[in-house]
């Protein structure tokens, strides 16, 4: 068994939602999560802050520490979930039934163990 | 707070309606904007954070938290603001404090806010649907088939008029009360019935606003200084149609009517409630139309089948509605009991004689109604005509194949 990570990008926005629709899509999420979780195969998952991020970087001698890290939309990670998979095809099937695919991407990552 | 473990249904936008109200009592009626901006903030905070943790042991305190904090963020803005409201945020519900009754009331002087007498009256019911339901505004434009821009316009224009005309949010006095209240009991049939005459649009959306009207009026029912009869007569009415509205569409989607419906599949436990509400209607000196209007429904859940209806009491009753309010859906209706009390010839007859026959020019059930009278009488190539100019009209697609069925069995 390995664990993967599974990156949620461009959350887009739910500024016009309404109410119920927001309960709906929490539906979504516990229906998927809560079976996983129940089975443990999520093993961790946090939301990352919108705003405010850094991107640091050496440049020379100097430290250049920017806003960031968003050069677009797109590469926003919006939080991520860990699963625990015996392989790439099965951390997809687990990630295929994330209502974020309705919103943005997900990029599924192995975490490589210590040897 | 019963909700651990599990998120109620509509909880969102049920809350919603509740930290607007009480939101609004605490910034002042001109800060509403404010309120519903701090509202859709916190829900939007609880869709991404619950998405990644589950959701919370006690979902409506933390949505109470997560608001009051996001307020008081609002207000460290503005130092005068900050005084006069911290306090009163400091004491809104949480987790560990529960949702107080004096909370409720919020919900009730915000919709009587929302039916004061300066507001445009087409703009009432959206500004409470809007407020106290928790719908969006495209929720509303999809109920009403508006265009989402003109119920926009309409919401904003009632903001403009509360905070200019500086319309407070409290309980009317004992004065204003009784016309405040009947403007607001309008409101609420209207949500009704534009919930349960589901003639086009989104199923699912006309059904939640049955279920606000009733929640609505149940609040104004339960509360000790709106509790009138009228009130009442309006609960039992609505409880007491919409208790038959499983029987109307059948497993296929199908519109059955009621002379064919499983009474079975009635919510009668809905339909008990309504009738303790006619109990409870039957008192003061007042009758109103609500009150006949659900005399009429009780008829009908009183009734054992169509045939073993009390037609000549719904005749009456009929004729007492329109005494009191001439309605040519009415009229129609009446003519429908009065085929059913003396055979089709006479409900033919009472349609052909109906002076507000030529408003329902337009409206499908006018002929849908004839041809099924004619069909009755066994002259089908009537019948048949009849329902080919109701096709001709605009309805959903249940009610058009429901006519073209009719028209089938004509030939």
């Amino acid at each position: 068994m390995a664990k993967y990570l599974l990156m949620l990008r461009d959350h887009g926005t739910y500024e016009g939602l309404s109410a119920e629709e927001m309960q709906k899509i929490i539906g979504r999420y516990r229906d998927w999560s809560g079976k996983l979780r129940a089975s443990g195969k999520i093993v961790g998952g946090e939301k990352l802050r919108d705003q405010q991020g850094r991107v640091m970087q050496r440049k020379g001698t100097n430290l250049a520490v920017t806003d960031g890290p968003f050069a677009e939309a797109k590469e926003i990670i919006g939080g991520f979930f860990v699963v625990d998979a015996k392989d790439y095809d099965e951390a997809v099937s687990v990630a295929k039934g994330c209502p974020h695919l309705d919103f943005g991407t997900i990029e599924v990552r192995e975490i490589e163990p210590m040897p | 707070m019963q909700e651990v473990d599990q998120v109620v249904d509509h909880l969102f936008r049920h809350r919603a309606g509740q930290m607007v109200s009480t939101l609004t009592r605490i910034f002042g009626p001109e800060h509403l904007p404010l309120a519903e901006e701090v509202v859709q903030e916190s829900l939007i905070t609880a869709l991404t954070q619950w998405s990644f943790h589950g959701v919370p042991d006690n979902p409506a305190g933390w949505l109470f938290r997560v608001a009051r904090n996001k307020a008081l963020d609002q207000i460290r803005r503005q130092a005068t603001f900050r005084e006069k409201v911290a306090e009163e945020l400091r004491r809104l519900p949480t987790e560990e404090t529960p949702l107080h009754s004096e909370f409720e009331d919020d919900l009730l002087t915000m919709m009587l806010m929302c039916c004061h007498p300066s507001i445009p009256e087409e703009s009432r019911i959206a500004l409470t649907l809007k407020t106290v339901g928790g719908f969006s505004v495209e929720e509303i434009a999809r109920a009403f088939l508006s265009q989402k821009a003109t119920i926009a316009q309409r919401l904003v224009r009632a903001k403009k008029l509360i905070r200019e005309q500086s319309i407070p949010m409290e309980m009317p006095s004992r004065d204003a009360l009784p016309v405040r209240l009947e403007s607001l009991l309008k409101v609420i049939y209207l949500m009704f019935n534009e919930g349960h005459s589901a003639h086009e649009g989104d199923a699912l959306i006309r059904a939640d606003l049955c279920d606000e009207a009733i929640r609505l009026a149940t609040l104004l029912a339960e509360h000790s200084a709106t509790r009138d009869p009228a009130v009442h007569a309006l609960l039992a009415l609505m409880l007491l149609q919409a208790a038959r509205l499983p029987a109307r569409i059948d497993g296929a989607g199908e519109i059955t009517l009621l002379a064919e419906q499983d009474r079975s599949r009635w919510d009668h436990a809905m339909i008990a409630r309504g009738m303790r509400h006619l109990d409870a209607s039957a008192s003061g000196d007042e009758i109103t139309t609500y009150h006949v209007e659900a005399a009429i429904a009780a008829c009908h859940a009183a009734a054992p089948s169509f045939a073993e209806t009390d037609w000549p009491r719904m005749v009456s009753l009929y004729d007492e509605l329109l005494a009191m309010q001439p309605s040519p859906v009415a009229a129609l209706n009446r003519a429908v009991a009065v085929a059913m009390a003396e055979g089709p010839q006479a409900g033919i007859e009472a349609i052909e004689s109906m002076a507000s026959r030529d408003s329902l020019r337009d409206y499908p059930l006018l002929y849908a109604t004839l041809g099924e009278l004619w069909l009755q009488r066994g002259d089908s190539e009537r019948a048949a005509e009849q329902f080919t100019r109701a096709l001709e009209l605009p309805s959903s697609m249940p009610e058009k194949r429901f006519l073209l069925r009719k028209l089938e069995s004509c030939r």
